[in-house]
């Protein structure tokens, strides 16, 4: 393996070792506590703990004393249930059960797209249009859930709760799509949709019946309505037409809104947490999306590193684990050998061990020969030996397998270690925050507190890469 | 086996992987699979460790026997292109619709046009024939999208169907319909063994049960190898430390006394254990879970090394054996 740059060590002003790997390290309670922060928006790629973080952000807020409404998008069905929002309504829940002793309270709410988009055509068209839109089938394919509705619905809702400035801190979790990107892409997409020429193209024929008529209407609009037409069939056409007519007095206001949450998310009340699992395509995207965060002046605070693995034994090395694991196979196939149980000089047949000087070591050595008088007190000496040897060899076929299992978590620790010293190489300046990968998942209040208390803890949970003396 | 296989399941559980390696698996000798991407992100190529895939079909793997793979990065954008060229002959049109930005309208916000332009590829490939009227792929696998938007992405031509009543987008999602809904199609789901991924899969299965949709198999990927044993496991909670201590000594690692190296072990090594007993206790239950589907299951282990060609193939391999292909 050739030396990684970032894994470097070099030596700082005071003279302490310093790692590279850990440049930054991300201060979650002052984030929190700060009055000024507004929002704050957990993104990442699928599946890596966005959820998750932001739940626990928004309980460990509350129980530091803010008012805070969490907005979650596709929570694990456990995890929804512990928060009461398991039903869908698509307003904030008061969350119950948290500590509240120094006067904070946590909302939470799980967005529901379909219902946000409905929410906005009954808020800005008139009953009878509303009624025209929500019926339409065009419309109904498009709010159930297209690439994009989503990622802008929950901006949508963003907008809507931060209006509303009801809470202290809204924490914002995002949809699960395939990229992080998605969620700053998908907007922009529909929005430059909103205002591109074929709109107009749509709504032509349908103002050409009106008195604005046929002047408006060149010869190559109606050539590609001709052809959109014959592709898409002549009533998708019209129930496209319809949607779009319908709409057009609203797209102004999700154009607006839309603008208007854009410079929400780049205001200095917003903070943005990139979260990612320590693999190596999950921190390549977060790299890009850091990147991508910054050429859009987005407010980056960190990055949580979340689903790391520790060990408490990290001095032992995966090969000295397996070595030593091998070691112990071999002293059992030894005895099995040697048949006559009891008959083991010392167990430290490989010179290696202190055992043998351990007062506390059990005499597993027999008396050697006996008189025939004795046979019968031996035979039962070495029935009991037997059992003592089995036993013993139980516990050493654990203590292989305890040594095996390091051997294991080791291997992974030393590969996240490459995966996080690649993305700190490639982005020094970003505070990092480090969360074990706890052994179940985090389905209650309990288990978010317990992520709370370490995303606040700034402890690396990997240990640094040459730990390993 | 069916000519089309679906590859699911829950983000990041593995579907491009196993898609690729499923791939390679039915690429028995002489046969030929096409492997299909629909999400646009190049994870094919990025697995086989070769450049950015273009919009069209190229040999990327040769597999054992001499089968071989070809794969396919489906562009909607281009997908959609090919199709007014290939009903309209719209060339010229078609760059104007473009310029309007019609094309990005029907690719990523008209619904369900890009899914049915992704859909209606595959299944093209599927029927493809050569002049001596043999199908030019014996399989396609598709790399297809998650476990959430599988049913409808599917069923996006039926939706379509009933949107354009007539006409040659409608007769051309009615065929494509035919060929998902038939013996030719199964969709398999991937998942892990944890509980988010398990209840998607459970969900993802009752749906495209519900839309009529051919399920096939379910594949647990990433594995972890059994280090303890239920012996062990029962051992863990009334071993004496001491004793640990003294096996770890024998082992090589320092003193057993108070203090001493192999003593300094026992602790953290315990509680790795303690870890790895709640979780197989978690794995345990899933898989108990995912028994109760009632589908065949397979399951592929989690290559500690990390995914490359090599484990691909490993992976494909491991497909072989257990008989999905
Ligand atoms: N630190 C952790 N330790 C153990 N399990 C975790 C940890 N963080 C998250 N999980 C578990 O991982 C799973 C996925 O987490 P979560 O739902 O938060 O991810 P997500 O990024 O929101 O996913 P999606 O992209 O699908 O929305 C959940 O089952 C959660 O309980
Ligand atoms: N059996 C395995 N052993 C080890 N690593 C694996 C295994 N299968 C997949 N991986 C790794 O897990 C990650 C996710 O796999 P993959 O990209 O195939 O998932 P996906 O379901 O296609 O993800 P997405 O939802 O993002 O498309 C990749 O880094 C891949 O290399
Ligand atoms: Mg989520
Ligand atoms: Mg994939």
């Amino acid at each position: 393996m050739s030396p990684d740059p970032a894994e470097a060590t070099h030596t700082d002003q005071g003279g302490a070792r310093r790692r590279l790997s850990h440049a930054r390290v991300l201060d979650v309670d002052p984030l929190l506590d700060d009055p000024e922060v507004r929002i704050v928006v957990c993104c990442g790629s699928g599946g890596v703990g966005k959820t998750t973080t932001a739940a626990a952000l928004g309980l460990r807020a509350a129980e530091r004393g803010r008012k805070v409404v969490v907005l979650t998008i596709d929570p694990a069905r456990r995890l929804a249930q512990s928060m009461g929002i398991d039903s869908l309504d698509n307003v904030p829940r008061r969350v119950k059960g948290i500590d509240d002793a120094a006067g904070g309270e946590l909302h939470a709410m799980m967005l529901d797209m379909k219902r946000t988009f409905d929410e906005i055509v009954e808020g800005h068209a008139d009953r009878e249009r509303a009624d025209a839109i929500l019926n339409n089938p065009f419309y109904q394919s498009l709010s159930a859930g297209f690439a994009g509705t989503q990622e802008y619905m929950a901006m949508e809702k963003l907008g809507q709760l931060r209006a509303r400035d009801e809470w202290d801190l809204i924490v914002v979790d995002t949809p699960p799509s395939r990229s992080a990107l998605d969620f700053l892409d998908a907007p922009k997409r529909l929005g430059s949709f909103l205002d591109g020429k074929l709109i107009r193209v749509l709504l032509a024929p349908a103002k050409v019946g009106g008195r604005a008529g046929m002047k408006f209407l060149n010869v190559g609009m109606s050539m590609m309505t001709g052809a959109l037409g014959k592709l898409l069939g002549g009533q998708l056409l019209k129930d496209v037409q319809t949607f779009v007519a319908a709409m057009d007095s609203m797209f102004g206001g999700f154009r607006t809104r839309a603008d208007a949450t854009y410079k929400l998310l780049q205001a200095p009340g917003t903070a943005f947490l990139v979260v990612a699992a320590p693999e190596r395509d999950a921190l390549r995207e977060a790299a890009y999306f850091v990147e991508r965060l910054a050429a859009e002046k987005m407010p980056l605070v960190g990055l949580v590193l979340n689903r790391v693995h520790g060990s408490g034994a990290d001095r032992l090395s995966a090969d000295r684990a397996l070595g030593a694991a091998e070691n112990l196979e071999e002293r059992g196939i030894v005895d099995q050998e040697d048949g006559k149980a009891g008959l083991r000089n010392s167990p430290d047949t490989h010179g290696s061990s202190t055992s043998s000087t351990d007062p506390a070591a059990p005499v597993t050595s027999a008396p050697d020969g006996g008189s025939p008088a004795a046979t019968e007190n031996e035979e039962s000496t070495a029935r009991a030996d037997r059992a003592d040897l089995d036993k013993e060899r139980s516990v050493d076929r654990l203590t292989t397998g305890l040594l095996r299992l390091h051997a294991e978590r080791m291997q992974l620790l030393s590969r996240e270690q490459r995966t996080r010293g690649r993305f700190i190489a490639r982005h020094p300046e970003v505070a990092v925050v480090e969360v074990a990968a706890l052994p179940g998942d985090v389905h209650d209040l309990e288990g978010l507190r317990n992520i709370g208390d370490r995303l606040a803890a700034h402890r690396a949970e990997l240990p640094e890469p040459d730990a390993e003396a | 086996m069916s000519r089309l296989q679906v590859v699911s399941g829950k983000g990041g559980t593995g579907k491009t992987t196993v898609a690729a390696a499923l791939a390679l698996a039915l690429a028995t000798e002489g046969k030929r699979t096409l492997l299909v991407e629909v999400e646009g992100r190049q994870g094919i190529a990025q697995l086989f460790e070769t450049d950015a895939l273009p919009y069209e079909e190229r040999k990327i793997a040769v597999a054992s026997g001499g089968g071989e793979v070809y794969a396919l990065a489906i562009d909607p954008e281009l997908a959609l292109l090919d199709y007014l060229q290939m009903f309209y002959k719209l060339g010229s049109a078609g760059r104007a619709l473009k310029k309007l930005g019609a094309i990005d309208f029907a690719t990523t916000v008209a619904p369900g046009l890009r899914d049915v332009l992704l859909t209606g590829k595959a299944c093209e490939a599927v029927r493809r024939k050569d002049r001596a009227g043999r199908f030019v792929y014996d399989y396609v696998v598709m790399d297809a999208p998650p476990t959430g938007r599988i049913t409808r992405f599917l069923n996006v031509n039926d939706e379509v169907a009933g949107l354009a009543k007539i006409g040659p987008i409608h007769n051309q999602a009615q065929a494509v319909m035919r060929v998902l809904k038939s013996p030719e199609t199964e969709v398999h789901l991937v998942s892990l063994l944890e509980e988010m991924p398990v209840q998607e899969t459970a969900d993802g299965i009752a749906e495209l049960r519900t839309a009529g949709l051919p399920v096939g198999r379910v594949i647990v990927n990433m594995v972890r190898p059994q280090v303890l044993d239920a012996a062990d496991l029962e051992l863990l909670r009334t071993v004496p430390r001491t004793a640990v201590a003294k096996s770890l000594s024998a082992a090589g690692l320092g003193g057993a006394r108070r203090g001493g190296h192999a003593e300094k072990l026992v602790d953290p090594l315990l509680a790795q254990a303690e870890e790895y007993a709640e979780r197989y206790e978690l794995e345990h239950e899933q898989r108990a879970v995912l028994t109760d589907l009632g589908l065949p299951l397979h399951e592929l282990p989690l290559l500690a090394e990390g995914m490359d060609l090599a484990g691909l193939y490993e992976l494909a391999t491991e497909l072989r054996k257990q008989g999905m292909s």
